[in-house]
Formats: structure tokens, C-alpha cells, sequence
């Protein structure tokens, strides 16, 4: 059984009559250890996606779905209460924005202790020596000083290192990364991936990594799901989708990557924007930034159908190996 | 810390010789003088009026009345009331635990309604109740005191009978003052009912001075936790499994506190000011009325005083404000 279980999940916002959906209709089961990335532009619906596994959608955004189980329990049927006991222990999730994240008002040591205590009780002295731990593993120099240090007092860098101390505090069995680089600078991305994939391996947890960047996900992931408009438009091993894209989407997202643009003038795009709640197109939503775009996409919604050994794609004519359309 | 407050102070000095300059220039530019006034209706003989006005110094020019005013005040010396001969900071001392009282009553019922209140309406934002806090608070805010407290002396003294409608306490009762707040001193004396007949006669100044603040630090409250709640560490909050009451009080209200404690500070003044109007219409013995009153009697020293000492409290009150950013907000006591 999946660690995370999701089969069409959907997030609405807006009128129940002209409901704009953030997430629509997804699948994705996590395993326990396993890495998978979430890919897509933003807009896409990676990050409400992650906040509804949370449980932090807030009103008037609604959440519905067939199956959101972790670990076996409908998270849809728990009480606030018995949701929010999981929330921060099992599961936990690392932001974009580590500047922003924590609490200007108090110490980092207030912050993390904070979380031992809702959910793990114990002595005072007990929760101390926990986060001085927690500070040494997520490689911070000097912990016990900047346990007492307010969050204006550190880098970027240190501030991201004291979330994923925060996250996980209570050694949850999956760690959602919501673009935890994206905000950094690039030598100190490289640093707080590694932390990442160690802890991982170290505690044998799953991560889920969002990203807007295939490569990153191609480094650390096993799994990728390629995510358009709330809709999970191709999902496969990382090796397999990178080396032949199935998808017209996926494809474009990696031929935007600067690493393959070499040798030519410039550099491959896909012109346009996610449509938002007021231009989601008819049939395939990607269809009008689609370079094979057909008749059939303008008019018919493609499901997601598998196309090869653990891969799906959602396209009426998925490309072959050498990046043509097949008709099916 | 001790430059940081050594240069406040500093600030206040030229605070000071602005209040001192507006008050003088003010009560001098009011046709009249003390004397005449005196006088009345008897009328004055003008050789005794020149020479009573040589005694007093006021023949002098206006920048040499006022140099030697301030020479007196650096030494600590307010003048002495024209009209009753005492010196104008005891009288000022005298009644100023009137207007303290009512004003921390006024305060305490702007503070312990309007920041529920307004988190009420925060957190439940966009619903009837929202609106409610909303539209009250905005009432309360435009609404003109003395009609305020017109319509609560018809209905509670007048109609209902629940609240006297004038004075701190009632006649039959003396007590000896020792704090000068009438609530504490009588709870010394041990005399319960004096204490009751306090109660009674300070609850509606109390409500019509506590209006205006109450409604500013509801919407302020609201605004500014509406602010705070969007924050990315309240989400951060929220997703370590924090109770929704713990995310409120302990990280979004410490936050959204900054700019309210610097409202409160500043409805210190509006209070002192309202105070006037309020202890007017309550005939409370404070230090609003003692105002009026030597205004009225062209009580030069008096109203200077009372402005200067008026202002000196506004001061006081917002320099512990400053102090007090420290100590809710982190950024602010290590940037010092």
C-alpha cells in the first residue's frame, strides 16, 4: 500500500457555479522512501496540490477527491483535531521562502521547540537538547547560539536550513519541498539539496520535491509527475521521461532548458501562459501553446493513459522516441 | 539602548519650547485679560488696572513675558493660578489623578473590547460579524462625543436610573486621598460602598471617552492581523499542526501588535483631549474642566501650565511606546 494515496484530488476556489480548479482530477501514490518530483511552470497547481495534502487549503477553497489517504487513514474523514496531529509530525513540507518563513517575533529555538512540544510533549530540557540535534544535523555551525538567535539575524541559506530542522522535527515519514532553492543562491541550492537527499536516505522518508526545474528533478528524483493547469499531464521514471518525453509539454519544458539549447541561436520556449480561471481553453488545455495540436485537441479532453512500462501521459497522439506524434 | 534614550529625551526639548511658544501665543491672542475679568461687572478703575497689570507683569511685551516665563519653568516653576493663588502644579497635581482614572478606565475598556473584537473580525473575516465590527466601529469613530454622552445620560441616568449623571462619588462619602484614584483609595479605606458609588459614577465617562479609541484599535487590530495572516510563517505555523488558536495569539498576534501598540499610544492624546469635552459634560473634577474653566478665566499661568503638563504626559506616554517596540518586536531592540 502507498504511504500517500491520491486519486482524484481537486481543489476549486471561487463560486461553486464558475469554480476555478488549482488542482483537477489528480492521481499520485507516494511509496515510503521513495523520491518523486512534481514539475511544472507556475500556476500549474504543485503548490496547492502539496497545501491540500496538508490540510492548509483555506476557506473558500474547496477539496474533494476520491481517495487522500496517508498511511492507510482517509485524511478527508479526520477530524481538524486528528488531521492536525499528523500534520507537522507525519508529514511535513519545507517552503519556498525561507526569509519570509519563520517568525520574526521569536528565536529559532522557540520555533522548533514549539513543534516537539504539540507533538511530542516532553520535558523542557529534553526539547532543548532535540533541537540542538536538529540544528547540528541540518548542518548549522555553532547551534547552540543560534538557538537563541532571531530569524533577522540569519542568511537565506541558514533560515532554510532551520525550516528543514523545523520539518523534520518529529521525523515525519514524508517531507513535501515546496521550490525549497528557488529563493537561494545557487552554490547554497546546491547545499540544501544535498541536506535534503541525505536526510532522506537517513531516515528512509519519502520526498516530494516541487520544482519548476526538470534538471533538479532529474538529479534527485526516481519518479517525476509533469503537472499543466492542475492536471497531472505525464508520469514516469525520471530516466525514461527525460530520454524520450511522451508528452508535447514535457517535451518543451526540456527543450527550455538552457543545458539543451547549446550549439543553437536561441533558446527554445513555449510561447504563452497556464491559462487561469477565465481562459481555460476547450479539449486539451494545453492545446493552444501546442506545436502538434490537432483537430481532435480543440474539441476532446485526452484522459491520462498509460504509454509505456509505468508511464502516463495525457495526449491524444504521444510523441515516439524521435519527438514525432503517433496516432493511435 | 541608553543613547537611544538619552536622544529621545534630547527630542524633547524643542517639543517642549514648541508647546510652551503655541500656549502662550494662544491664550494671549484671546481678547481680555485676567483682570477685567476679575472685575466684572463692577467695572475697573483703569489706573488700578495699569498698575494691578505692572504687578503682574503683563505690561511687559509678549517675548519678554514669555522668555521670563520659560526662565521660571526651566527652575521649575509653573506661577501660581491668578484666581486661586496656589501654585498652578498642585493644583494641577490635584486634580490630575481625576483625569488619570478615567482616562486608564476609558483606556481599559477601548483595549479589553476592541482587540477582541477586532480578531474576531479577522479571523472571521468577510462574515455578519465582520461587518458588524466594521460598521460599529466606524459609528463609534464619527460619532461627536458630547451627543454620545447626551443620549447614554437620558437613557442610563435619566430613563433607567442605573448611573448618576454627574461627579466622581457620591456627596456622602469622604475619603481621604492617598493615591488619588478614587477606586483604589476607597478600596484602602475598606469602604465598599463608596467604592460601589465610584464604580457607578465612572462607567459612562468612562464609555463615552473609551468611543472613539475603542473603535480606532478595533479596526486597527483587524487590519493589521488581516496583514499578518498572510504571511508565510503563518502557514508554517499551520503546517507544523499548531491550533488554530494557537497560530492566532501566539504568531500572529504578537506580530499584528506593533502597529496596534502604536495606535494606543497615540489615542493617549485624542484621550487627554476628549477628556476636556467628557469631564465637562460629567462635571468630573479633573484636569479637562480645570482647563475650561481657566481658559474662561483668562488664567494665564494656569492654562499655560496645565498645557505644558498636558503635553509633558503625551510625550511621557509615546516615548513609552518607543520603548515598549522592543520589547514585541526583536528587530527593533537589536537595531539599537
Amino acid at each position: 500500500m502507498a504511504l500517500l494515496d491520491i486519486e482524484h484530488l481537486t481543489v476549486e476556489f471561487g463560486a461553486a457555479s464558475a469554480p476555478f480548479r488549482a488542482v483537477d482530477g489528480v492521481d499520485l501514490q507516494i511509496d515510503a522512501g521513495e523520491v518523486v518530483g512534481i514539475v511544472g511552470e507556475s500556476g500549474s497547481g504543485k503548490s496547492v496540490l502539496s497545501l491540500a495534502v496538508l490540510g492548509l487549503v483555506d476557506f473558500p477553497g474547496r477539496v474533494a477527491a476520491r481517495t487522500l489517504a496517508f498511511d492507510g487513514q482517509d485524511l478527508l474523514r479526520l477530524s481538524a483535531r486528528a488531521r492536525r496531529r499528523l500534520t507537522g509530525k507525519d508529514m511535513a513540507m519545507v517552503f519556498q521562502d525561507p526569509m519570509t518563513s519563520l517568525n520574526p517575533c521569536y528565536t529559532v529555538g522557540f520555533q522548533i521547540e514549539e513543534t516537539l512540544r504539540v507533538h511530542e510533549g516532553g520535558s523542557r530540557a529534553t526539547r532543548r537538547q532535540r533541537a540542538l540535534d536538529l540544528l547540528a544535523q541540518v548542518g548549522i555551525p555553532d547551534p547552540a547560539s543560534r538557538l537563541r538567535a532571531f530569524p533577522h539575524q540569519l542568511s537565506g541559506g541558514m533560515s532554510q536550513r532551520v525550516l528543514i530542522a523545523l520539518a523534520i522535527a518529529c521525523n515525519p515519514r514524508l517531507l513535501i519541498a515546496d521550490e525549497p532553492t528557488t529563493a537561494l543562491d545557487v552554490t547554497i541550492q546546491a547545499q540544501i539539496l544535498g541536506l535534503l537527499r541525505d536526510l532522506q536516505r537517513q531516515r528512509g522518508m519519502a520526498l516530494i520535491l516541487i520544482t519548476h526545474d526538470l534538471a533538479l528533478a532529474a538529479e534527485n528524483c526516481q519518479r517525476v509527475v509533469v503537472m499543466y493547469a492542475g492536471q497531472v499531464v505525464e508520469s514516469g521514471p525520471i530516466a525514461a521521461v527525460f530520454a524520450a518525453p511522451r508528452h508535447p509539454y514535457t517535451r518543451a519544458l526540456l527543450s527550455a532548458l538552457p543545458e539543451s539549447g547549446t550549439g543553437q541561436r536561441r533558446l527554445a520556449t513555449l510561447a504563452g501562459v497556464v491559462p487561469g480561471q477565465y481562459d481555460r481553453p476547450s479539449g486539451c488545455l494545453l492545446h493552444p501553446r501546442c506545436l502538434f495540436v490537432s483537430e481532435r485537441c480543440r474539441l476532446q479532453p485526452p484522459g491520462l493513459r498509460p504509454v509505456g512500462p509505468q508511464r502516463q501521459a495525457r495526449c491524444h497522439t504521444p510523441l515516439d522516441a524521435a519527438g514525432r506524434p503517433t496516432d493511435d | 539602548m541608553l543613547l537611544f534614550l538619552l536622544r529621545r529625551l534630547g527630542l524633547l526639548v524643542p517639543t517642549f519650547l514648541g508647546v510652551t511658544a503655541i500656549a502662550f501665543a494662544l491664550i494671549h491672542l484671546i481678547p481680555g485679560d485676567p483682570l477685567e475679568l476679575l472685575a466684572g461687572e463692577r467695572g475697573i478703575d483703569p489706573e488700578r488696572h495699569a498698575r494691578m497689570l505692572h504687578e503682574l507683569g503683563f505690561d511687559q511685551p509678549l517675548w519678554r513675558q514669555y522668555l521670563d516665563y520659560i526662565g521660571a519653568v526651566v527652575q521649575g516653576n509653573l506661577g501660581t493660578s491668578l484666581i486661586t493663588r496656589q501654585p498652578v502644579l498642585d493644583e494641577f497635581m490635584t486634580l490630575f489623578p481625576a483625569t488619570l482614572e478615567l482616562s486608564l478606565a476609558a483606556m481599559l475598556f477601548a483595549v479589553l473590547l476592541g482587540l477582541p473584537a477586532g480578531i474576531l473580525a479577522a479571523v472571521k473575516r468577510g462574515t455578519v460579524l465582520d461587518h458588524t465590527v466594521i460598521g460599529i466601529s466606524l459609528t463609534g469613530y464619527s460619532m461627536p462625543i458630547f451627543w454620545w454622552a447626551l443620549l447614554l445620560i437620558l437613557l442610563f441616568s435619566v430613563q433607567l436610573g442605573w448611573t448618576p449623571v454627574s461627579g466622581r462619588i457620591a456627596v456622602e462619602f469622604y475619603i481621604e486621598p492617598v493615591t488619588g484614584l478614587l477606586l483604589i483609595d476607597t478600596l484602602l479605606a475598606g469602604d465598599y460602598e463608596a467604592f460601589r458609588s465610584a464604580v457607578r459614577h465612572l462607567i459612562l465617562p468612562a464609555i463615552v471617552l473609551g468611543t472613539i479609541p475603542l473603535a480606532v484599535i478595533a479596526r486597527m487590530t483587524r487590519s493589521a492581523l488581516l496583514e499578518v495572516i498572510r504571511e508565510d510563517y503563518i502557514r508554517v505555523a499551520r503546517a507544523k499542526g499548531l491550533s488554530p488558536l494557537r497560530v492566532i495569539g501566539v504568531h500572529a498576534l504578537r506580530n499584528a501588535l506593533i502597529p496596534v501598540v502604536t495606535v494606543i499610544g497615540l489615542q493617549v492624546g485624542t484621550l487627554l483631549a476628549g477628556a476636556i469635552l467628557t469631564e465637562t459634560l460629567f462635571a468630573w473634577p479633573g484636569i479637562g474642566k480645570w482647563l475650561i474653566d481657566s481658559i474662561n478665566r483668562r488664567d494665564y499661568p494656569a492654562v499655560q501650565g496645565g498645557i505644558l503638563l498636558v503635553a509633558s504626559v503625551v510625550m511621557l506616554v509615546n516615548l513609552l511606546v518607543d520603548l515598549l517596540y522592543g520589547l514585541i518586536n526583536p528587530r527593533i531592540r537589536h537595531a539599537h
